[in-house]
């Protein structure tokens, strides 16, 4: 992990995790933790079902009190801060203002019963904007950069197939200009082709928007077209971290070595 | 309002001599009475209360009905409306239950009144100081339509994170080019609480902002009851470019030449004739009485029905 940190640019990171424990009980959830983000980077978090990558994301993002350890990050509000000592509201504050968090399942990340253009223009209300004209506009250019037809702007989420939805859930999730988004197997129950377009357009926005972003996923493919950096965990352990080229061309550890022989070829 | 000190209906008729006075035990009513002291105290804010089966069904105003009988006195005056009339089944009901129940004088006149109990409508009549406004809610909660988690929109009021409200206005004006709500428009209680106002048209909105009147809101079902104390500001959400508007309408009360009142529209016959009438019926009675007449003031159902079959009766 030094080694890959000491390649990065030398500015303070966005995010630091330390330590991070999360028991269910005698159940581990993930345990000991540690990281750095910084500005502009993408950290991928590999692994199988139930080795703790969703638990690092949910205490990560403030929705799970951890058991112990520290999540710092870099507030606009109240600079760098311990995300699980500030009070509530604060808490609430940041998610709504500095995050984005893009579901697996866009039903979790949309409100079914409004329309595609509320969902998009909702978190702008959040942040005060009480102008329609203005937030119309915004959606509108939102809906284009992430390439949905704007004639379907009124339409109910359920309308639309799951790739636009997902889409949708993007649009939502970037257009109050966010420094850090998780996203939570932002492909997952999409078809390969459909996938394939999800990517390149996620790649392109994180790229022109300098986000920073934390990606979940079980997908070696997503993480080596996404991620800088990899994390790979087991068991609620991280059991290798470095530069995702790195991990993935030649890993050490035996579960890594697993983990990348099992990906299927064609 | 006067404090209701004889714990039994001494003065009752003796058949509701069976009932304490007002109906409810003196216990549960202290309780209501600290719910609607703590209501208003924080204006706007929900407060729990442990509502008690009524002898009518949830949604016939069992929320309303509790409040009323938490306050009434021997010597209130009590007057009951629903959508805006005192004739209609729900208002007779509930008037002759607390004529009963709580053997006080009751009136149709919204000038006479001390309680006015309503759901739908605020009285054209302005009220005054020392009148209590008791509202019946179906949903007490703004934000349910939006978020069906109860620990979620308790979170969104105590800190005060109220733009998910703008997007149901958000989505009126791009389906309908503007805000169409037309009753149980919400708004800001003395810009900290958001409200639903139960179900009253936006048209009366503006008769909540520093109204002499205390108004109370009992919601039965889901147990909650809020308040606006007299001259508390009360601001209909709006969007910078679609400012709050009430409802207006081309035609006069064809009753009483009313330009200013709420109007229900009523269907006359199968041929499409309609009339315009006012919906608060004691402020068309009372106009009618000072001499204004509408265009239909001497209009007949059964001559209608007359003329149209020919005198022949089905």
């Amino acid at each position: 992990m030094s080694a890959a940190l000491a390649l990065m640019p030398d500015d303070t990171p966005l995010l630091r995790v330390e330590g991070l424990t999360k028991r269910y009980g005698a159940i581990i959830g993930c345990e000991n933790v540690s990281f750095d983000l910084r500005p502009g980077e993408i950290l991928g978090i590999v692994g199988e079902s139930g080795s703790g990558k969703t638990t690092v994301l949910n205490c990560v993002s403030g929705k799970l009190a951890p058991t112990s350890g520290g999540v710092q990050f870099k507030t606009r509000r109240h600079g760098l801060a311990n995300i699980h000592e500030l009070s509530e509201p604060d808490r609430r504050r940041v998610q709504r203002e500095d995050w984005g968090f893009v579901h697996q399942n866009p039903r979790d990340g949309l409100r079914m019963r409004v329309s595609g253009g509320a969902n998009v223009a909702e978190p702008l209300m959040n942040l005060g904007d009480r102008h329609y004209g203005r937030m119309r506009q915004a959606t509108i250019d939102w809906l284009n950069r992430v390439e949905l037809d704007i004639s379907r702007i009124d339409h109910k989420p359920r309308t639309f197939s799951g790739g636009m939805q997902q889409r949708i859930q993007i649009a939502r999730n970037l257009i109050h200009a966010p420094r850090l988004v998780f996203m939570d197997e932002p492909t997952g129950g999409l078809d390969v082709s459909v996938q394939a377009r999800l990517l390149d357009l996620l790649r392109e926005l994180v790229r022109d928007l300098d986000l920073s972003a934390i990606i979940v996923t079980h997908d070696m493919a997503v993480a080596r077209l996404m991620a800088a950096r990899l994390m790979v965990m087991k068991g609620g352990h991280v059991v290798e971290t470095g530069l995702t080229d790195q991990v993935l061309d030649d890993p050490q550890h035996p579960y890594t070595q697993l983990l990348v022989s099992s990906v299927l070829q064609i | 309002m006067n404090a209701a000190t004889n714990t039994a209906a001494s003065n009752a008729s003796s058949e509701a001599a069976y009932y304490t006075h007002a109906y409810l035990d003196e216990q549960t009513k202290r309780m209501i009475r600290r719910a609607i002291l703590k209501a208003i105290a924080i204006p706007g804010y929900q407060v729990p209360f442990g509502s008690r089966e009524m002898p009518v069904p949830y949604g016939w105003g069992t929320g309303g009905i509790q409040v009323t009988a938490a306050l009434i006195g021997p010597r209130d005056v009590y007057k009951c409306i629903d959508q805006g009339a005192d004739d209609t089944t729900n208002a007779v009901s509930i008037r002759k239950f607390f004529a009963t129940v709580a053997d006080v004088e009751t009136t149709e006149s919204t000038a006479d009144a001390t309680i006015i109990q309503s759901r739908h409508r605020i009285p054209e009549l302005p009220l005054r100081e020392g009148q209590i406004m008791v509202l019946q809610v179906p949903q007490p909660e703004p934000l349910r339509g939006l978020e069906s988690r109860e620990t979620e929109t308790r979170a969104m009021h105590a800190y005060e994170e109220y733009g998910l409200q703008y997007v149901s206005l958000y989505e009126n004006i791009s389906a309908f080019g503007r805000i169409a709500g037309g009753a149980g428009y919400p708004v800001l209680v003395d810009e900290r609480y958001l409200m639903s106002p139960s179900p009253i048209p936006k048209f009366d909105n503006p008769k909540m902002h520093l109204s002499p009147a205390l108004l109370l809101f009992g919601a039965g079902r889901e147990k909650r009851i809020y308040a606006v104390p007299p001259y508390t500001r009360v601001r209909s959400l709006d969007f910078e470019d679609y400012p709050f508007e009430v409802q207006k309408w081309t035609q006069a009360c064809a009753l009483c030449a009313s330009h200013e009142s709420y109007l229900d529209e009523v269907i006359l016959d199968d041929s499409g004739n309609r009339m315009f009438i006012c919906s608060d019926t004691d402020h068309c009675a009372t106009r009618r009485a000072d001499g204004h007449h509408g265009s239909m003031s001497d209009f007949s159902l059964e001559d209608a029905e007359q003329s149209r079959t020919g005198g022949e009766r089905p």
